[in-house]
């Protein structure tokens, strides 16, 4: 009887803690998606020998349209990005050209930086695509963290399992781990310079890093972003790419 | 008969002159032979190397397999059906599965291709039974080229991530087990051979396969759902760059026989200019201007024949040394199919071909300026009278 009692308590313990590990994540959803956004951004690619910084200003519509420009340096100013649900085409100044990114060109890395088209393409929320667990917690500089676990529950997930610390107060994820399916770490997003916009607590600066090879990854510091701004519909089609 | 008589006495009694424009001849002789001999060599290695190492006598690919095309490999794979699993116990048959993956040697990252070979294959030469005989489970076979180029030792362990079939990312350690030398580096440039089985799981693609090798005891006819490719196909690339070569060394043949044939012309210009009374001589006696024609070019067309015999004098024991040691290249690494020793391989054809050339072209230069002969008239010709 003490047995079943015992086997009970634990089971609704762990569909409480599943259920709150989803709460978590819907939580950080909110914070960090939004109807929209506008936002401008420089990225630096710490390659082995130099790094290169980028500028760009991208246009989000939810997690299914994006737009971006590159404005410098002058090499890539011009090019685009249109993203439209799970299609993405690439506009090339120097040859006048949009080309589709499909198949497994999405695998190629983006501007030669620590992360791949797919990365960005892959808008299915976490909670859809992973069993989210909360395996513990814990107090970086002063503040509380949850630790969650993520296993994909779905076979088409490039990454089989995340460690996420999510910020316990402002529900902002401050670091990320991706693993392969043996366990090994394959790569470490951190995000810091913690700021409120518009009444929500947003990363201005994020730092990707592929944990196999050497190199300092690479850095993404948001420079300005506005959420639920009136963005013309054009943007998000594919005569803007060639204006 | 009395032209080719009186040519070849005539050529002997010019002495040194005959034996110096013979000399430059034999020499283009030699030289067209020997460097013909030379690509037909490679060409026979570089053929036979392939086979022993890559092609067997052909191969069965996955319809949506291209090798040039690296975004084929992850939808060309397909399942070993029990006809050809019966022909893979046979060793009539081989399979490969191929993936491609990134290798992270000290850090730095590349791209590489991963084939599962079967350990117990006997088709091709690829030392698979090392697989076997590794203490690792994930243990690979590389070739030189690609040990050289990734700085990996036997023994030495390497990170290498690759992606499964639902494209979810893995990652592991994997052990050198054996470093191989080979002269087809498209077996070994950017490839790492690992255990079928472990790939299968890894990819978790259980009794598939990209292609399939045959033996040189395969007898079996298509097999449905895979395309068959033989070594017209397979060794298309190599037939090209042995048709370029052959193409180059034709130009330089045909300078090296230019600078012969120049001479026999000069001397045949020579001769005409300097036997007019000759010549005079043999019309006066009731040669027609024709048989005279044909003496002279028989006389010019019968250096060739002494310059194949000279040649035959020193070229066959050359020929004869250098096949039985072969030349050596060292280790040359030009990414094409080239064995470090190469052995010239002498065809009657090419022989034969050789003298056709030689000896026809000798005579096509003899015969124009013999023409000259045809436009003289008997009197002044006797008379040694410059026309």
């Amino acid at each position: 009887m003490k047995k079943i009692a015992v086997i009970i308590l634990a089971s609704l313990t762990v569909s409480l803690s599943a259920q709150t590990a989803d709460e978590i994540l819907d939580r950080v959803d909110k914070n960090m998606s939004a109807e929209n956004r506008v936002l401008e951004s420089s990225m630096t690619i710490h390659g082995k020998r130099r790094s290169r910084t980028m500028t760009s200003k991208s246009y989000t519509m939810g997690d299914k349209k994006s737009f971006t420009e590159y404005l410098t340096p002058a090499r890539e100013q011009g090019t685009k990005m249109l993203k439209l649900e799970d299609k993405l085409w690439i506009y090339s100044p120097s040859t006048d050209r949009t080309i589709q990114i499909s198949g497994h060109m999405l695998r190629q890395s983006i501007m030669g930086s620590d992360f791949s088209y797919e990365d960005m393409m892959d808008d299915r929320k976490l909670k859809d695509i992973y069993t989210a667990t909360i395996t513990g917690e814990e107090e970086i500089e002063g503040r509380s963290f949850f630790v969650m676990e993520l296993i994909a529950k779905v076979e088409d997930v490039a990454y089989h399992s995340r460690k996420i610390w999510i910020d316990a107060l402002r529900f902002v994820p401050i670091k990320e781990e991706l693993f392969a399916k043996s366990g090994q770490l394959l790569k470490r997003t951190t995000l810091s310079d913690m700021q409120k916009v518009q009444g929500r607590w947003f990363p201005m600066k994020m730092t990707y890093k592929d944990m196999l090879k050497h190199g300092d990854g690479t850095e993404i510091h948001i420079t300005a972003i506005k959420f639920n701004q009136d963005i013309p519909a054009y943007i998000f089609t594919k005569a803007a790419l060639k204006q | 008969m009395i032209a080719i008589k009186l040519a070849f006495k005539n050529l002997l009694g010019a002495g040194l002159r005959t034996w110096l424009n013979v000399s430059v001849l034999s020499f283009a002789f030699v030289l067209i032979i020997f460097y013909n001999g030379m690509i037909d060599g490679w060409n026979r290695q570089g053929r036979n190397d392939t086979q022993d190492w890559e092609t067997g006598i052909g191969q069965f690919w996955h319809p949506e397999y291209d090798r040039y095309d690296p975004y084929t490999i992850r939808d060309a794979h397909a399942q070993l059906s029990d006809e050809i699993t019966n022909q893979i116990k046979e060793d009539k048959l081989t399979p490969i599965l191929i993936t491609q993956a990134t290798a992270y040697p000290q850090g730095r990252m590349q791209g590489i291709v991963l084939k599962g070979i079967d350990p117990k294959q006997k088709i091709l030469k690829l030392p698979a039974s090392d697989l076997d005989n590794a203490q690792d489970e994930y243990s690979a076979i590389i070739g030189k080229r690609m040990a050289e180029t990734i700085k990996l030792s036997v023994g030495d362990r390497v990170l290498v991530r690759w992606r499964d079939k639902n494209g979810t990312f893995d990652a592991r350690k994997i052990q050198i087990a054996s470093i191989f030398r080979c002269n087809v580096p498209s077996i070994d440039n950017g490839q790492m051979y690992i255990s079928l089985n472990v790939l299968q799981e890894m990819m978790n693609l259980k009794n598939e396969a990209t292609l399939l090798v045959a033996g040189k005891n395969y007898t079996g006819g298509d097999i449905k759902n895979w395309e068959f490719k033989d070594l017209t196909f397979l060794l298309a690339d190599f037939d090209k760059l042995i048709q370029a070569k052959k193409g180059g060394a034709m130009v330089m043949e045909g300078f090296m026989l230019i600078i012969a044939l120049l001479a026999i012309f000069d001397t045949q210009v020579l001769s005409i200019f300097r036997r007019q009374k000759e010549i005079g001589t043999y019309i006066a006696l009731g040669l027609t201007r024709s048989q005279v024609v044909g003496l002279f070019t028989v006389e010019g067309g019968a250096h060739s024949i002494l310059a194949a015999l000279l040649g035959a004098a020193y070229g066959i024991p050359l020929f004869l040394y250098l096949n039985s040691i072969g030349i050596t290249f060292g280790t040359p690494d030009m990414g094409i199919t080239i064995a470090e020793t190469i052995y010239p391989y002498y065809s009657l054809g090419l022989i034969i071909t050789t003298i056709i050339l030689v000896v026809l072209s000798a005579t096509i230069v003899s015969y124009f300026p013999a023409r000259k002969i045809s436009k003289m008239k008997p009197t002044d010709a006797l008379r040694g009278k410059l026309q």
